[in-house]
């Protein structure tokens, strides 16, 4: 089929990238430790990418991204537990269930949220955002199982390097089809200009609905695989500064680039979590103090973010 | 036939009639343009007609089909096209794409085919990219395919803004103010492009402009608007000589 045939160098380069690595976690050249947040990094890849849908493409300011990364978290660690998955097959259905209701999560939000503009759209976003992290905080209360404040404990561990890096290539190629597609076409438009699409017949509300769910969709695939990585999830894990992580990926690797959010998701998780490893224990503090200043830095020096130039 | 019918068209923002009343029509394969001082109402009259504003009162026939309340980006899928005031481009889009995504609105193919990357994907994409590359041409823009749109110079940009109109293939293309910022040899310029344009592509033209050479030289009807009303409607030569016309431009004679 096309879809194969059309991407098959990088499949090619999914299929190295997995190799070099198992042959690492095999031989326990690498810690379980980096083999973990390898996997983090990428799940943190397709959540990104979602929102880079919304915000980098369509131009649709979100601030609620990781409440849409938790309804996946929370709903897949939920199936697993209702219907007592363990294994990777009977996850898929699980998963993909997941990243479908947050989809669903997602579009009957945006209904409303979505006509809103600019610094408007970033308030009730983060107004979402804020009720969910309440919502979990208090899930206990109507459903015992998702744990409140104390947070959901028992997730089997489910995600592995097979599972996440197949997950992720199948996903970035899928976006990069939209994104090349009329609909990613049709939806940089609404960002370049709004109104001059509605005179070129562009149902911009339907499309920036399209958007917005589909990435929220990718949030919630991401959080199902972050919640059988973990095997424990919190309130405070999808909050507004995980919002923030996210939005920061998408603008290191400049808005509206596919490579760019890819580059951006490893150096970001791989960079938090090394200053962990280089720092002592004593001055991990530190880590809040040098990565906003690499920020700035990073924003005076490169304000489009380290990959700006777009790649078809 | 008509290909608009506007009847008693009426719009007011707080307090102030913006369009008061206003009715008129143009027939297929016409060129009508709507005149008068700034502020008279004649972009409402457009944004009205577009569906980007809500009328207060009056009805549209768009090819004798009703087309009041619609949403706006019904309008263009029928065949009515637009430009605007002050040119609204996909500044960071390319030339090619500033067009490309008119096309593709136009005949698309669905989420299975884009999803699945289909044989109908690839010839729809090509078919529309030909097209494309035929409005490059014709409007002079070859060369400069890919360069972002709000990098253009200003002649350029107008051009391509027309271009973009096209690309949905109009019946109707309602043109606001073509020749605005531009001198009179690029206003000869712009009356030749408007000619071949509506030739080429078989349209029917509403114009709003302030140059009278334009308006005169390209028109077969004139409206006149003053406050928000239609204050007189006849031939670009009738329109010239009409004492309520000059009184509403201040006295000054038309030329041109």
């Amino acid at each position: 089929m096309n879809f194969f045939i059309e991407s098959r160098k990088i499949l090619l380069l999914a299929l190295l990238v997995y190799g070099a690595l198992k042959v690492l976690f095999v031989f326990g050249l690498l810690s379980q430790y980096i083999e973990q947040i390898t996997l983090f990094s990428f799940i943190m890849i397709i959540a990104s990418l979602g929102l880079n849908v919304i915000y980098g493409y369509t131009g649709q300011f979100s601030l609620g991204h990781a409440a849409f990364y938790g309804i996946g978290a929370y709903t897949s660690a939920y199936l697993t537990k209702v219907f007592e998955i363990e294994g990777v097959i009977p996850f898929l259905p699980a998963l993909l269930l997941s990243g479908l209701l947050t989809g669903c999560a997602g579009y009957v939000i945006g209904i409303p949220i979505l006509k809103l503009r600019d610094d408007f759209l970033a308030i009730a976003t983060l107004g979402f955002g804020t009720l969910f992290r309440v919502l979990l905080d208090n899930s206990d209360k109507f459903a015992e199982a998702l744990g409140g404040s104390r947070g959901f404990v028992g997730i089997p561990r489910i995600t592995n390097l097979e599972l996440t890096l197949s997950v992720t290539v199948f996903l970035i190629l899928i976006t990069r089809n939209l994104i090349f597609s009329r609909y990613g076409l049709f939806w940089r438009s609404i960002k370049a200009d709004e109104l001059a699409s509605v005179s070129i017949g562009i149902d911009t509300a339907k499309m920036k609905l399209m958007a917005f769910s589909y990435g929220c969709f990718l949030a919630g695939i991401g959080g199902g695989l972050y919640a059988h990585l973990y095997t424990f999830l919190h309130p405070s894990n999808f909050d507004i500064l995980k919002s923030i992580d996210f939005l920061i990926i998408v603008i290191i690797g400049g808005m509206g680039s596919i490579t760019g959010t890819i580059y951006a998701g490893l150096i970001w998780v791989g960079f938090i979590e090394g200053l962990r490893i280089v720092l002592p224990a004593e001055m991990l503090d530190l880590r809040w103090v040098i990565i906003p200043l690499l920020l700035i830095l990073l924003m005076m020096w490169k304000p489009y973010g380290l990959i700006t130039k777009r790649s078809r | 036939m008509n290909v608009l019918e506007v009847e008693n068209l009426r719009k007011s923002f707080g307090g102030v009639k913006a369009v008061d009343s206003i009715s008129f029509h143009v027939r297929e394969g016409e060129t009508v343009s709507i005149i008068g001082p700034n502020g008279a109402g004649k972009t409402t009259v457009f944004n009205l007609i577009t569906g980007f504003y809500k009328l207060d009162e009056g009805s549209v026939l768009f090819r004798n089909r009703e087309i009041t309340g619609l949403s706006p980006f019904r309008l263009p899928r029928l065949g009515m096209g637009r430009t605007f005031q002050n040119m609204r481009l996909f500044g960071e889009l390319t030339v090619f794409e500033n067009l490309l995504s008119g096309m593709l609105r136009k005949n698309g193919y669905n989420i299975f085919s884009t999803l699945f990357r289909t044989n109908h994907y690839f010839e729809t994409e090509s078919k529309a990219e030909e097209k494309a590359r035929e409005l490059i041409d014709f409007f002079h823009l070859s060369g400069k395919e890919d360069y972002p749109a709000n990098s253009l110079p200003y002649g350029e940009q107008r051009r391509l803004e027309l271009a973009r109109a096209l690309s949905i293939e109009p019946n109707l293309l309602l043109i606001d103010e073509p020749g605005a910022g531009m001198n009179p040899k690029e206003i000869q310029d712009l009356i030749e492009t408007i000619r071949a344009v509506k030739e080429r592509f078989s349209l029917t033209l509403l114009i709003i402009e302030h140059q009278m050479g334009l308006v005169m030289s390209l028109s077969d009807r004139v409206i006149v608007m003053d406050f928000g009303e239609k204050i007189m409607e006849g031939l670009p030569d009738e329109v010239r000589k009409d004492t309520r016309v000059i009184e509403a431009y201040l006295g000054e004679e038309f030329t041109g």
